[in-house]
């Protein structure tokens, strides 16, 4: 079996959650692998990460570079290519970094690509077996990755669930003189965070949250109503923000905000991992969707089949009645 | 600036409900509704904002069976230039590598300062941008969400976790994979499709393109769909039966318990 590695996330010296999960996926390929993990960045901060990987992994690689304080993706796919074998298994979190970085990785590796694996079915022969989902989370499909050039594969965050506590008493290992040339002609020029709105949909403990369904801008009324009867604020999935009808601060969701109600009631949203990975806290979560179908019905707490057109008002009617 | 866009065609997920066939070797394809891939429609309205801008031409481009002409000719009802079928029996079966190697092999029979794709297609894999721009050595960037044009370069915003926008500066040639919300995709109306209809539509094969037909299509392909399968679910959610009045009655009590109504 190739050697099999994990791409650490971290942020602001803190690792990603996605750590702890790339390490149950790796069990679940083969058990008995002696899984290394990959840690890359600069200054004090990194060190933090490399304890802390250290915790989930027996060995860890530490690459520091002064130009690698912020991944970029073009030079931190030279510098995996110049320091990975090239039957290589290595997985990663399907975030916007891997989304950049892992496609172009692949084919300068020559190894299979599998991205946004959901399960793990182990090993047969020379291929990894993977769950995926298509057509927005519609249909389930199994999938055979052919390994023997190497893989890489990146699991969905959330979709592999770590077990707390253990301490895996890694050693860490700075490879920092194998990074090479990592030259670029993408330059990263700084980071833009995204505005607060108005409102602000982090603090309430009721959402009213409306998704494709709603159909029509005018419709949003019906929405704002019905908050307005429950005590509720007004918030969304991303078409609804992409066709400019809410703004940005109202968008639920991994690239909008991260909220935790008490009560979540999703109108007319299929349940995309996007959407749903922005709902923390578990909340009771009612999801009304006209497609019996649909994926959010197997998220939800409660679920109701209707049209929202009709039952949003109807409700509203029933609670000032 | 000489952009090409390439454009997939879908099964729109926001009309249809997906089955899976029972032997599961597909989805039931009889009674869906096609349209172009969501993202690919940002790309192809982002390109043609540059082309009014700065000059130059929008080319669409897709690896498909005759009805990608479809796609094809909606996008250029929208405004693109030209619009290219990449199309043989033996591209079926491509695994993302596989299309990203024909879609090089066309790219370079043309001279093109900016290749755009969308962010991903209906299988979700947000593969072939990347690959594409790593096979012609192109610098690429993902999720972008802005694009200025500046001198022989461009300005991109990636749109990363928390809505938060990574700014770079990116060489010309390039590759861009394009996110929703970019900007506002015109609307394409029925005689804006006629005006199209008779305009001549290139396709090319395998042969046409240079391809050894050994390194597409679904013999080269290391990634393989085994099956679609229904997966067996936890209990998932506790489904409210009823009339419409049933059910807002019902759901009215639980709010009042879990603290969801004032
Ligand atoms: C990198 C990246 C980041 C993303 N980030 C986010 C994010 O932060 N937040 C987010 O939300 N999405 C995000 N997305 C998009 C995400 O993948 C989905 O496309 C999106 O969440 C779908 O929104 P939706 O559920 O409203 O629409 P759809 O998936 O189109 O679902 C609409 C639902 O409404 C139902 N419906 C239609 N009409 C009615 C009616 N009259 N009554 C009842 N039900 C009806 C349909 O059955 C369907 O289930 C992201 C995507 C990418 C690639
Ligand atoms: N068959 C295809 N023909 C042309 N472009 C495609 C095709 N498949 C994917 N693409 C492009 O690649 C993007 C990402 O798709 P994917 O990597 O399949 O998720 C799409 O938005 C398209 O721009």
């Amino acid at each position: 079996m190739a050697q099999m590695f994990a791409y650490i996330a971290h942020k602001c010296g803190e690792i990603d959650d996605t750590a702890a999960e790339l390490a149950v996926a790796a069990k679940k390929i083969d058990a008995s692998a002696e899984v290394t993990a990959i840690v890359v960045g600069d200054g004090a901060e990194l060190d933090t990460v490399c304890q802390a990987a250290a915790k989930l992994y027996p060995q860890v690689w530490k690459f520091a570079h002064a130009d690698l304080a912020y991944p970029n993706a073009e030079m931190v796919r030279k510098l995996l290519v110049n320091v990975l074998a090239a039957d290589a298994i290595v997985l990663f979190p399907h975030d916007t970094f891997a989304m950049d970085l892992a496609p172009g990785l692949a084919v300068k590796l020559d190894s299979a690509y599998v991205p946004d694996i959901v399960g793990v079915d182990g090993m047969d022969g020379g291929a990894i077996k993977l769950v995926r989902q298509e057509y927005a989370g519609m249909a389930h499909a199994h999938i055979a990755c052919d390994a023997a050039n190497g893989a890489l594969l990146t699991m969905r965050p959330g979709s592999f669930q770590p077990e707390a506590g253990a301490d895996a008493g890694g050693t860490v290992t700075d490879k920092s003189g194998d990074i090479g040339d990592v030259s670029a002609k993408r330059r990263f020029l700084e980071i833009k965070v995204a505005e607060v709105g108005d409102v602000d949909i982090t603090k309430a403990d009721v959402l009213v949250s409306v998704g494709r369904g709603i159909e029509e801008q005018d419709n949003l009324e019906v929405a704002e109503e019905l908050a307005k009867a429950m005590g509720a604020v007004v918030s969304c999935s991303r078409p609804i923000v992409d066709a400019k009808w809410l703004e940005k601060s109202r968008q639920v969701g991994t690239s909008g905000v991260t909220v935790k109600p008490k009560v979540y009631l999703a109108m007319g949203i299929s349940g995309s991992f996007q959407h749903m990975g922005g709902i923390k806290g578990s909340p009771f979560i009612v999801a009304v969707n006209k497609n019996p179908k649909a994926p959010i019905f197997q998220m939800a707490d409660v679920g109701i089949v209707e049209d929202i057109l009709e039952f949003m008002p109807a409700l509203t009617e029933k609670l000032e009645g | 600036m000489e952009i090409l866009v390439c454009v997939k065609r879908v099964p729109d997920t926001a009309e249809n409900e997906i089955e899976i066939k029972s032997d599961g070797t597909d989805i039931k394809r009889d009674d869906l509704v096609y349209s172009v891939n969501e993202w690919d429609n940002y790309a192809v309205e982002e390109a043609i904002q540059i082309r009014d801008k700065v000059g130059g031409s929008v080319t669409v481009i897709t690896v498909g069976d005759e009805e990608g002409e479809e796609v094809l000719r909606r996008q250029m009802a929208m405004g693109a230039d030209n619009g290219i079928l990449l199309s043989d029996s033996a591209f079926e079966g491509s695994d993302g590598r596989g299309i990203a190697t024909i879609l090089k092999a066309a790219v370079e029979k043309g001279k093109y300062d900016l290749i755009m794709t969308g962010a991903q297609a209906d299988d979700g894999a947000a593969q072939v941008g990347g690959m594409l721009a790593a096979m012609l050595d192109l610098p690429y960037a993902s999720l972008v969400n802005k694009v200025e044009v500046d001198n022989g370069k461009l300005k991109v915003g990636r749109e990363i976790e928390g809505g938060n926008q990574e700014m770079n500066e990116i060489e010309l040639p390039c590759v861009l994979s394009i996110q929703t919300g970019i900007n506002e995709p015109r609307y394409v109306g029925i005689r804006g499709i006629r005006k199209v209809a008779s305009v001549e539509i290139p396709t090319l094969a395998a042969g046409d393109l240079g391809i050894d037909a050994a390194t597409v299509g679904a013999g080269a392909a290391r990634v393989k769909r085994v099956d679609y399968f229904t997966p067996e679910m936890g209990e998932g959610a506790e489904i409210l039966e009823g009339s419409m009045e049933e059910k807002i009655d019902k759901l009215i009590e639980l709010l009042k318990a879990k603290g969801g109504l004032k």
